[in-house]
C-alpha cells in the first residue's frame, strides 16, 4: 500500500471539505477499498475515513413510512434494526459477504463503488429509493450509470437513503461461493402502483431493471407471468463463473423465485 | 504518523501509527500481540479476526486509526490469566476442532462473536456464520462440533 494521510472528520460538512483536497478519498467500511489499496489500485494522497460520522449512521422511519438509512450504516445494523420494517431489505443486507464484512461494510460505500455483482445497487433500484447526498436527492433511476459508474461528483457524500416500503418482496441471490457477491441477483418489489424488478451481477452495464418482467408481474403477480419471456445474453458478464447464456438463464429463474417466495 | 489510543484486552494502549497502517499490524508489531495471524490478507480467511467494540471484525482490513477509541478483543484476551482456557477455546481442544491452528484465533474470536448475539445457535447457523473463516485442515465438523459444545448444547463425542 502507498502511504496517504488518514484523516477522520466527525461531521458530514468536515468530511466534504477534506475531500476538496486534490486526490483525497473517502473511506467507509473499507471492506473494498482497502483491498484496492493493498493491491495499489487506488492511491490516494489522502484518505477521508466517514467512521466517525454519527449523523450519517442509522434506520429509522420517516413521516410517509419510508425506511430511512444512513450512508456509514453497516450491512450488520441494517440487517438488525430494518427487519421490523421492510424483512425482505433486511434480509439481503444479512447476506452479504459474511459475518466481519457486515460488521464494516457501508450502504453509502457500496452504493458509491457500484460493482456490478453487488447486492445493494438492487435493492435500491427494485424499491425505487432516494440516494440523498450532502447537496442533492437522486432517484434511483438516475443514480446507477454502469459498471462502477455512479451520478455522484467528485466529492460527493452519500448521506442517507429513503427506500419506500414495498408491499411484498423478495432478494434471491445466486452466491458466488468463494468471493460471496452475487453471481446474479434479482430484487423483486411489488407496489400499489406496479412492479420493480432490478438484476445484479449479470450485465456488464452494472445493476438493470427488467422491464418486460415488471410489465409482466404488474398484470399477474405470479411466476408463471414470467413463463413466454426471455432476457437476451447479449451483454451480460462472461468470466469464469458463467457465461452470457447461463447469467441471462439465472436472471429468469430467480425472479420467478422471487415472486414466488415474495407471495 | 498520528498518535492513535484504544483499549486492547482491556488495557490501554497508545502509539504513533501511519495512516496506512492496519489494526492487524498494530496488534502484531506494535503491540506484540502475535496470537491474530495474517493468513490470506485479501479479507477472505478470517484468521486476523478479531473484536472491535464487540463485533467481529477482520484486523487485515481495517486501519487502526479507524479503531481510535475502540474496545479491541484479540485471542490473548480469552484465556483467563491464570491461563484456563475459556470454555470455546476448551471446546475446540476437547473436540480436536484444530490441526495445524493456525486458523484457530480467528476460528475462536468469530465463535465467540457469534455465541454473544445467538447462545444457542443450530448447527446451520453456527457454519453459516463460519463463512468467512477457512480451515484447511479439519474439513470443519469438529470446529462447528466444539462451537456447539460451547454453547451447551449435545454433541455427538467421535470415535476413539
Amino acid at each position: 500500500m502507498y502511504a496517504f494521510d488518514f484523516v477522520r472528520p466527525t461531521s458530514v460538512a468536515d468530511a466534504v471539505a477534506a475531500l476538496g483536497e486534490a486526490d483525497a478519498q473517502a473511506l467507509g467500511g473499507g471492506q473494498t477499498l482497502i483491498p484496492a489499496l493493498k493491491q495499489r489500485l487506488a492511491s490516494p494522497s489522502t484518505l477521508v475515513s466517514l467512521g466517525a460520522i454519527a449523523e450519517i449512521r442509522g434506520v429509522c422511519l420517516d413521516d410517509d413510512g419510508r425506511v430511512c438509512i444512513g450512508g456509514g450504516t453497516t450491512h450488520a445494523t441494517v440487517a438488525r434494526q430494518a427487519a421490523a420494517h421492510y424483512p425482505a431489505l433486511a434480509a439481503m443486507a444479512g447476506r452479504i459477504g459474511d459475518p466481519a464484512v457486515r460488521n464494516r461494510g457501508t450502504l453509502g460505500g457500496s452504493l458509491a463503488n457500484n460493482d456490478p455483482s453487488a447486492c445493494y445497487p438492487a435493492a435500491v433500484l427494485a424499491s425505487n429509493a432516494t440516494v440523498i447526498t450532502n447537496t442533492r436527492r437522486i432517484a434511483a433511476d438516475d443514480y446507477f450509470q454502469g459498471m462502477f459508474t455512479t451520478a455522484l461528483e467528485e466529492g460527493e457524500l452519500i448521506t442517507e437513503v429513503r427506500f419506500p416500503v414495498p408491499q411484498a418482496a423478495n432478494y434471491q441471490k445466486f452466491v458466488q461461493p468463494a468471493s460471496r457477491f452475487a453471481l446474479t441477483a434479482v430484487f423483486v418489489a411489488r407496489f400499489a402502483d406496479g412492479v420493480r424488478v432490478a438484476v445484479t451481477g449479470a450485465s456488464e452495464e452494472g445493476v438493470f431493471r427488467w422491464t418486460e418482467a415488471e410489465a409482466a408481474l404488474s398484470d399477474s403477480f405470479t411466476p408463471g407471468a414470467l413463463a413466454a419471456l426471455s432476457v437476451p445474453a447479449d451483454g451480460m458478464i462472461d468470466d469464469l463463473h458463467g457465461t452470457p447464456e447461463y447469467r441471462a438463464h439465472l436472471v429468469r429463474v430467480l425472479t420467478g423465485r422471487a415472486v414466488a417466495a415474495a407471495g | 504518523m498520528t498518535k492513535v489510543s484504544m483499549r486492547v484486552n482491556g488495557r490501554p494502549v497508545s502509539a504513533e501509527v501511519e495512516g496506512r497502517t492496519l489494526l492487524v499490524q498494530f496488534l502484531r508489531e506494535g503491540l506484540g500481540l502475535t496470537g491474530t495471524h495474517v493468513g490470506c490478507d485479501t479479507a477472505q480467511c478470517g484468521a486476523c479476526v478479531v473484536h472491535v467494540d464487540g463485533r467481529a471484525t477482520k484486523a487485515c482490513n481495517v486501519f487502526a486509526m479507524d479503531c481510535d477509541g475502540a474496545e479491541v478483543a484479540t485471542i490473548e484476551g480469552m484465556a483467563a490469566p491464570d491461563g484456563t482456557l475459556s470454555p470455546i477455546q476448551q471446546a475446540f481442544q476437547d473436540h480436536h476442532g484444530l490441526q495445524c491452528g493456525f486458523c484457530t484465533p480467528g476460528m475462536v474470536m468469530s465463535a465467540a462473536a457469534l455465541l454473544d448475539e445467538n447462545p444457542r445457535p443450530t448447527e446451520a447457523e453456527v457454519r453459516e456464520y463460519l463463512e468467512g473463516n477457512i480451515c484447511r485442515c479439519t474439513g470443519y465438523h469438529n470446529i462447528v462440533k466444539a462451537i456447539l459444545a460451547a454453547s451447551g448444547q449435545p454433541v455427538a463425542v467421535a470415535a476413539e
